[in-house]
């Protein structure tokens, strides 16, 4: 029969030589490389009580950012939505009412902002679409689950707490080059 | 019949035809489909009489007069307000002059425009957004504050956002020309002039929901959709109902089976085809209270067009056709 790849061995049943026939210096030899392994670096870490440092482009879990007031940032443009590969995220808008000037920046708002978290494939296109520096990806990761439509992650998971020690860095996602580009004046309706 | 020649494409047009229609009736010819021949418009509006001359975004440049007096016309003209005569010559896309100027023109009508697109319901079907990607600069080169109005309540029907709005004259002229009692106008002049309505008068009469459909930005937008969602999210369609006041037929947007807004169907040049009246705009929002012929075509350069798959389906059937071309021609 023609054989499928050419890495196929025949086998040959054949006498074995004395030194074959004895087994321990092949089980020694077979020992020492285990036993080497003991002195050498280990690549394995005590996961979860040692972390390894993220890169610096990681992109995990998203954030709504608040601005300095503390209102969402988020007018629901739908730009992140349009911009999605994987089209996971969806939202309804909703109008401003009178005394809610506190709680959302504009005169539109998300009442409803969700990502499901099983499409979505982490690129970060909702970061560059977003006109408002309202999401961005940050270094957390997201939880597992047993239940599948827990993955779908509305506003009380994304938007970040008032509170200052609620708040959640992006300075990561916002470096100093990143910044610099940021203060042209095209960009002061953002601010 | 004068003989035009706008960007080196000649058409015969009746006497008294401006250069801006001769421009449209060249795109209507079989073969001109996606030329990038007509001006831009931002005021004029083929179906309101005496629109136009106000916005400038149509100049172009006479470089011919006409056969018997050849002379260039000293400055851009405005095409929506210029007549062809016989034997002149236009550049459109092709001056760079006329391209310059035009951007001067986008600055100007951006200077006092509020960069509100991710709020404003008008953004993906907006003139003024194309125009600008069109024909405007990257950057504003404007340093003062931007002027602001109090906000004016002009009825249940429609919002007013008077900090949008461009000066076109257009909703004025459609008050004027569709409804039999005008309520609405200009007040002041100059840099301080706003649209409003005689002592904030509602508008009630049955065809005012058409100043919305003739707004090219996003001044007059549907009270009833307000904040519903971003229109690249709905579905257009195009049906009917037997109506007693208009022809009934609409362009409907929809998302699932939920109408969310009614408009006029508009045709390539963004102009509604045939008013409707308030009646099916703003009340007949149930799927059972119309007849549905079918999706409406989208244009594949508006960002509708994302998101649906009519234009993925007629690019293919034009590839496959091309290929089935060329091997015909090969045997």
């Amino acid at each position: 029969m023609q054989p499928l790849t050419n890495r196929s061995k025949i086998v040959v049943k054949k006498e074995m030589s004395l030194y074959e026939r004895i087994y321990l210096p092949a089980i020694f030899s077979g020992m020492m490389i285990t036993m080497s392994h003991f002195f050498k670096k280990k690549p394995t870490i005590q996961y979860p009580e040692q972390t390894r440092p993220f890169s610096a482009v990681y992109r995990g879990q998203h954030v709504l950012k608040r601005d300095d007031n503390g209102a969402e940032r988020c007018t629901a443009c739908g730009l992140c939505a349009v911009a999605c590969p994987a089209e996971a995220i969806t939202m309804v808008a909703a109008e401003r009412k009178r005394g809610e000037e506190k709680l959302y920046r504009e005169e539109k708002y998300a009442a409803v902002y969700e990502i499901n978290m099983l499409r979505c494939i982490f690129c970060g296109d909702c970061e560059d679409a977003c006109p408002k520096e309202a999401i961005f990806l940050t270094d957390r990761k997201v939880d597992s689950e047993v239940k599948r439509n827990l993955f779908t992650y509305g506003k009380d998971i994304l938007v970040e707490g008032v509170e200052k020690d609620k708040r959640v860095d992006v300075s990561k996602r916002q470096t100093p080059e990143v910044l610099e580009f940021k203060k042209h004046k095209e960009f002061e309706h953002n601010r | 019949m004068p003989k035009v020649t706008i960007d080196g494409h000649s058409i015969e047009v009746p006497d008294g035809t401006t250069i801006l229609q001769a421009a449209r009736m060249i795109v209507d010819q079989p073969g001109y489909e996606g030329e990038n021949i007509a001006p831009p418009t931002m005021c004029y509006h083929s179906k309101l009489k005496t629109s136009g001359g106000y916005c400038r975004s149509c100049i172009v440049k006479v470089s011919k007069g006409s056969e018997k007096d050849p002379r260039p016309m000293p400055k851009l003209v405005a095409s929506c307000r210029t007549t062809v005569m016989d034997g002149m010559e236009v550049q459109n896309t092709t001056s760079p002059e006329v391209l310059e100027a035009r951007r001067g023109v986008v600055e100007f009508l951006l200077i006092n425009h509020p960069l509100d697109c991710p709020i404003c319901d008008q953004a993906g079907e907006c003139h003024l957004q194309d125009l600008g990607y069109e024909n405007g600069g990257v950057k504003t080169r404007y340093d003062f504050s931007r002027r602001t109005f109090d906000k004016i309540d002009i009825g249940p029907y429609i919002k007013l956002h008077m900090t949008r709005c461009i000066m076109c004259f257009r909703c004025i002229k459609a008050a004027d020309q569709l409804t039999d009692n005008r309520y609405q106008g200009m007040l002041f002049r100059g840099d301080a002039s706003e649209i409003s309505t005689y002592i904030e008068k509602a508008i009630d009469n049955d065809f005012s929901g058409n100043v919305i459909d003739v707004c090219p930005v996003g001044a007059l937008t549907d009270r009833t959709f307000r904040f519903k969602s971003r229109v690249w999210f709905t579905k257009p369609m195009n049906a009917h109902r037997s109506c007693t006041k208009c022809s009934g037929k609409v362009a409907l947007w929809e998302k699932g089976n939920e109408i969310l807004r009614v408009t006029a169907r508009k045709d390539k040049w963004g102009e509604p085809e045939e008013f409707i009246c308030n009646e099916c705009r703003f009340e007949k929002k149930h799927i059972n209270d119309w007849v549905i012929e079918g999706p409406r075509h989208i244009d594949p350069h508006s960002v509708i067009s994302l998101n649906h798959y009519e234009n993925v389906l007629a690019k293919m059937k034009l590839e496959v056709g091309k290929q089935q071309k060329q091997l015909a021609g090969k045997k």
